[in-house]
């Protein structure tokens, strides 16, 4: 089972109106495995990552071409409903966004929304496992009807991570989350990715790269809107093959 | 010296002090302007401000406080002439006097000396003559005594606004003098300039501050008057609005509350769902195109003067209503008679809140943020789900401000119950029957020859007065529910 590739993308293309901001991307990525998405602001890993579950929906000029396969099924099929596609390519974003309703709440807001419980007690395991592989269990295993804003930000994040995993998603999609957290926060964060690809495909987009070193097993680099060079961490890290990829990570571009 | 002279004068001076101190300063700078505290123009600035701003302050509140010193000077000499007698009504002499001054004043009577003859009296018909020069009707039966007093009064402020402009004249030439010869590069005039400028801002908030207690101020004043003459408990705790003019009137303000909250509660049962729909569709739905088409739409609907709903209401909707409901309608039943009702002033109402729902759920929708939105789409939640799981929760707190805004708007309507809603004052749970409100009552007190010194009359401070506080406690409310709310996000 390990390593077998869960998305697949096929010459993508993304415009925002005129802009082309993704340029014919072709990338394998695996499942049970930490993909990180590294590359200067604004070289499009954000909206490559927010095209894996269609949230570049949302946006009304944003418009995708190519093909991305998840398990072999185009997500852009218009078969496909992006609602479904997102419960199971869950998402974390750059800045938490508890919702403004008690911690419980917030966790089993996407179980309820699918269905996923059948009684209450099912919804409390849901939500007390969900909380647990978030690495947040213990800390707020006493005051789960408190606001989940009032927690602090790494706290928020890993509550939207666990929110992310109530869903039950086979994908996570990370978004720069640590980008808006302290150095402690941001190493609990790293610790649960490593977790995480336990059993979920982890795809993490950063502007750092030593987190991308330190988490991931595969890494692309993105710039201009191209995928420049895709490959194990350690060896895109090591020895890159493209020169654009040298002068990135050894500071020179970005 | 007259008001126009003194103000060319003024503008002259000032001119002459922004020009003459900047050229001073930048004379009197040696070192190529490293010693100069502030740049040219503040000095400029600080002059025209301390030669202007002073004259303009007390040239205000000689205006709004010498009226009375003449008025108290009025009185005096009609009381010294001694040909008034105790029962007479004073401030229907002095307003007589005061149309013979200004008559005076529009006759320009400088020009006439002959007004007075040899021996210090008025000359009646130098004094016809002059009514007749600006189209004012001279009443022969007006007594002498009140032209002379009008003649002294015109003398009185002649002499005394002519003093003042002379001496305001000398205060401002001798700032003027002192800022020209005493400023020099080390003044700190931007400091000062700033400084004056932000008192000038805060005068301007203090303003509204003090309008609303003067509102407050004046209402109390007429609403104890009241009390004087009308008891209290009657008009707190009444059933009765039956006002007449034989001394024996009840006049209570619960039919009245209760037609007032009936109409304003109809109004809102119309409004708010609209209301809260349309800003639904607008903030969450509606693409930018679609927005920038219904929003300016909307918000023509909330430019539209009340009165004009108000017409609405009383030639088109409510003699609809009646075709339904009516005598001989449409649904066989007789449960209106009159087009005006409950129903026809509350829906009318509402439809007038409708923009005002709509504008501010739309600003408050829009005010969640986006961050939450994705983080619902992210788990796979439709944008029906997202809205009412997620953002009307988030908004709820502001919405129910908007919804209390639009209840004291509702409330402290006029026109649209004055056309619609009819006048009588009773407690009837029929939205299709007639009832009065407040706002109508107050305005009926109000016209027509009204004595400001019955019960009658005053009775309209009072409601007035418990309008005022009821809407008040409503917007208190709405605002700290908002800005609670605003906190959350910020």
């Amino acid at each position: 089972m390990k390593n077998e590739i869960k998305i697949s993308a096929k010459g993508v293309q993304v415009f925002y109106a005129d802009k082309h901001a993704i340029k014919n991307v072709d990338v394998e990525i695996k499942d049970k495995t930490v993909t990180a998405f590294i590359g200067p602001s604004g070289c499009g890993k954000s909206t490559f990552l927010r095209s894996l579950n269609r949230m570049n929906d949302t946006i009304n000029t944003c418009r995708v071409e190519g093909e991305i396969l998840l398990d072999g099924q185009n997500i852009y099929d218009p078969e496909v409903d992006p609602v479904q596609l997102r419960a199971k390519v869950g998402m974390v974003f750059q800045k938490p966004n508890p919702f403004p309703k008690s911690i419980y709440d917030n966790v089993a807001y996407g179980p309820r929304i699918h269905g996923l419980s059948q009684s209450k007690t099912e919804l409390d395991e849901i939500v007390e496992m969900a909380l647990r592989r978030g690495a947040l269990w213990e800390e707020v295993k006493d005051r789960l009807s408190e606001p989940g804003t009032g927690l602090s930000g790494g706290q928020q994040q890993r509550l939207c991570i666990a929110r992310a995993i109530a869903t039950q998603p086979e994908v996570l999609l990370m978004d720069e989350p640590c980008s808006a957290l302290d150095p402690i926060a941001t190493a609990q964060i790293e610790e649960l990715i490593n977790d995480l690809k336990e059993n979920f495909c982890v795809v993490i987009v950063t502007h750092s790269m030593q987190q991308a070193a330190r988490v991931s097993n595969k890494t692309a680099f993105f710039h201009l809107g191209d995928l420049v060079e895709y490959g194990d961490t350690e060896e895109l890290f090591i020895k890159p093959i493209d020169p654009r990829t040298e002068s990135y990570i050894s500071g020179k571009i970005g | 010296m007259a008001g126009t002279t003194l103000l060319l004068v003024g503008v002259v001076l000032v001119v002459v002090v922004v020009f003459t101190s900047s050229y001073r300063v930048s004379y009197l700078v040696t070192d190529n302007y490293k010693s100069l505290n502030s740049r040219i123009h503040y000095y400029g600035m600080f002059g025209l401000l301390c030669t202007g701003l002073p004259v303009l302050i007390i040239y205000l509140l000689w205006w709004l406080l010498i009226p009375f010193y003449f008025e108290a000077s009025v009185v005096e000499s009609l009381i010294n002439s001694l040909e008034i007698s105790p029962d007479e009504n004073l401030s229907l002499l002095v307003g007589q006097i005061e149309i013979i001054r200004d008559t005076f004043l529009s006759a320009d009577l400088s020009k006439k000396s002959e007004v007075l003859n040899q021996n210090g009296k008025i000359n009646y018909e130098v004094v016809a003559s002059l009514y007749d020069s600006v189209n004012q009707p001279f009443d022969p039966e007006t007594r002498p005594l009140l032209f002379q007093v009008g003649y002294d009064l015109w003398l009185l402020e002649k002499n005394t606004n002519n003093t003042f402009h002379l001496v305001l004249f000398i205060m401002m030439a001798g700032v003027a003098s002192v800022y020209i010869f005493k400023v020099n590069p080390r003044f700190k005039a931007r400091y000062y300039v700033e400084n004056i400028v932000l008192g000038i801002l805060i005068a301007a908030a203090g303003i509204a501050i003090i309008t609303t207690l003067g509102i407050v101020v004046s209402m109390l004043f007429e609403t104890f008057k009241f009390f004087e003459l009308h008891d209290w408990k009657d008009f707190f705790f009444g059933y009765t609005w039956a006002p007449n003019f034989h001394g024996d009137s009840e006049m209570s303000i619960l039919p009245l509350l209760f037609g007032t909250l009936y109409i304003s509660i109809f109004a809102l049962f119309v409004a708010v769902p609209v209301g809260l729909f349309s800003a639904i569709y607008l903030a969450e739905y509606a693409t930018s195109y679609t927005r920038s088409i219904v929003k300016p739409m909307l918000e023509v609907l909330a430019g539209i003067p009340t009165i004009v709903y108000g017409l609405f209401a009383l030639i088109t909707f409510g003699p609809f209503l009646r075709d339904f409901f009516g005598n001989g309608g449409a649904f066989g039943v007789n449960w209106m008679s009159d087009a005006r009702s409950v129903a026809t002033a509350g829906t009318v109402m509402g439809m007038m809140l409708i923009p005002f729902v709509s504008s501010l759920s739309d600003d408050i929708i829009n005010a969640v943020p986006q961050s939450l939105r994705d983080g619902s789409y992210g788990l796979g939640a439709t944008q029906s789900e997202t809205i009412r799981l997620v953002i009307l929760p988030a908004a709820l707190p502001g919405i129910v401000g908007a919804i209390l805004l639009a209840a004291s708007r509702a409330i402290g309507e006029t026109m649209i119950v004055v056309l619609g809603a009819g006048a009588i004052a009773k407690f009837s749970g029929n939205p299709l029957e007639a009832m009065t409100t407040i706002t109508t009552r107050i305005v009926s007190q109000l016209t027509g020859d009204g004595d400001f010194n019955s019960p009658e009359t005053l009775v309209a401070f009072a409601l007035g007065l418990s309008l005022f506080l009821i809407t008040l406690v409503l917007n208190v409310i709405a605002l700290y529910v908002v800005r609670k709310y605003r906190e959350q996000y910020d």
